[in-house]
């Protein structure tokens, strides 16, 4: 069977702050869920500043490692046609959260687990990045720390030089909160590597 | 190579900034200055013969720059081409959109495959409660009737098997049809419409379809070069059944004069390729007395889970 060709990408622009972002688009943990963690972090170009019009998606399994997702991360009210939000209670995996001014992010969200036919896979989140410049979304993954064996053993970590490898796991900033800085581009000459980024076959 | 590096950095610097604050930072940061392109240019064209030392202000990046670039990536492009390479998105390093300089990876991409299990080849979903009917028709989120050519936007979502992408999330943006868009950072002079915000979304039917009413949105100015300006379009993110689906793109009308001045559009390699952005005018899909019509099929890349079960 001849494959179509693709429909070629295009940057997100500067102008989907409007379209695209939605109230509580980062809380995708279920409100009040005790084991509920916070990924925070900054997106940077390759002069070292921040981005302020970067956009991220996060996709996850849900917390019984189903790959299903659920709808209603954008729930709109039929009444007025604004954003309700997520109900609070339903996991719908997917979490969408533009930069603020100073190129940063915050995500609340379940700890990620890995797919229920894969238990004993190293757990992560699954993230696309987009922004104004970029003209075709970038994929990366944020691993968790605590996994260290799983990571050890995970294919695409355990590939990577041990600095590259770094940049896909999250630092522990204190208990339940991570950062997970995002680098589009290596600085010239700069203190820091470069994020892993993916290409999926 | 110093000075247009500069330039750069302030460029960024200032998007990040407060100042930028009510200003589109393509729209609102100095002009660019030309950047050499790897391979060395004829002397006459040498621009830097006319470029004051750095202590002035560089002279600013002309279209005509702009198109010398393009036109030398075309040509390098059509040569692999011709040598058998498949391009079919652009390169996130392409010079003539100086913002994509400092926003694009050096390293290649590290390649994950062979895992059907693995999180990326599922992603999330959409229903009912995550769209209201009325937000395919951005003509009528207002109390009265925007200004502009009302066009009906429709076509399918698809594979690369051909198969429809059913009950997935559209979304749109645009600008009216001034040319303006609904977003504080857009201080182009031209009116605000208070009857468009330019925003609609919708799920796909049984069949792949999609469906929106709006207004044919204007060409609008940035900021890339002096007298850069953007050919109509709007923008559409799609989700497929995986999420190495991911699409974000720009859907362009047919015939536009800026589509050979565009490096947007021209960071696509392939001319074949950038043809699938253009809608086809569909005269039996014009409304007598109404509206316009146009149609974009759009075909989603990447792997999903379905591909490789049926593929093992």
């Amino acid at each position: 069977m001849t494959e179509l060709a693709p429909t070629p990408s295009q940057t997100v622009g500067p102008f989907y702050g409007y379209a695209l972002p939605f109230p509580g688009g980062g809380e995708l943990a279920p409100v009040g869920h005790p084991d509920a963690i916070t990924v925070r972090g900054t997106v940077y170009d390759g002069a070292g500043a921040p981005i302020p019009d970067a956009l991220l998606e996060f996709w996850q399994a849900g917390p019984d490692g189903s790959l299903t997702g659920a709808p209603g991360s954008l729930r709109r009210d039929p009444v007025t046609g604004a954003v309700l939000g997520r109900t609070g209670v339903d996991f719908t995996g997917f979490a969408r959260v533009a930069t603020d001014a100073d190129g940063g992010y915050v995500l609340r969200t379940l700890p990620p687990v890995p797919p229920a036919s894969r238990p004993d896979a190293a757990p992560h989140l699954a993230v696309c990045v987009f922004a104004r410049g970029l003209l075709h979304h970038l994929y990366t993954r944020v691993y968790l720390p605590e996994h260290a064996e799983a990571n050890a053993a995970d294919p695409l970590l355990a590939q990577l030089p041990p600095a590259r490898r770094a940049t896909l796991v999250a630092q522990p900033e204190r208990p339940g909160v991570y950062r997970f800085d995002i680098r589009l581009q290596a600085a010239e000459g700069g203190p820091h590597e470069e994020t892993v980024f993916l290409e999926f076959r | 190579m110093t000075s247009s590096f500069q330039a750069l950095g302030q460029h960024a610097d200032r998007a990040a900034s407060s100042e930028a604050l009510g200003q589109h930072a393509d729209r609102s940061a100095s002009f660019q200055t030309p950047v050499q392109p790897a391979a060395a240019r004829p002397p006459s064209a040498q621009p830097s013969a006319a470029v004051p030392s750095p202590v002035t202000a560089p002279a600013p990046l002309t279209q005509a720059d702009i198109d010398r670039e393009m036109a030398e990536l075309h040509a390098a492009a059509q040569q692999r081409i011709s040598a058998g390479a498949v391009l079919h998105h652009p390169p996130r390093d392409y010079a003539p959109y100086r913002s994509s300089l400092l926003r694009h990876p050096r390293q290649p991409l590290v390649a994950v495959g062979g895992d059907p299990d693995a999180v990326e080849l599922h992603g999330p979903v959409f229903g009912v409660t995550d769209v209201t009917a009325l937000d395919a028709d951005l003509t009528r989120q207002h109390l009265g009737e925007p200004l502009g050519e009302r066009i009906t936007v429709s076509g399918r979502v698809l594979d690369r098997d051909g198969r429809p992408v059913r009950g997935q999330l559209v979304e749109i943006w645009q600008a009216n049809a001034s040319g303006r868009y609904a977003h504080q950072r857009d201080q182009h002079p031209a009116p605000l419409d208070p009857n468009f915000t330019g925003v609609g979304r919708c799920l796909t039917d049984d069949e792949g379809r999609y469906h929106f009413t709006t207004i044919k949105p204007g060409a609008y100015p940035w900021r890339n070069h002096l007298n850069a300006w953007r050919p109509a379009h709007i923008h559409f993110s799609l989700f497929g059944t995986a999420f190495t689906q991911r699409l974000v793109t720009q859907m362009y009308f047919p015939n536009d004069p800026l589509f050979r001045h565009d490096p947007i559009f021209n960071s696509i390699p392939d001319d074949r390729a950038r043809q699938r952005l253009i809608a086809d005018y569909q005269h039996d899909l014009s409304s007598p007395e109404w509206s316009l019509g146009y149609t974009w099929d759009i075909v989603l890349d990447g792997p999903s889970a379905t591909w490789i079960e049926e593929g093992r």
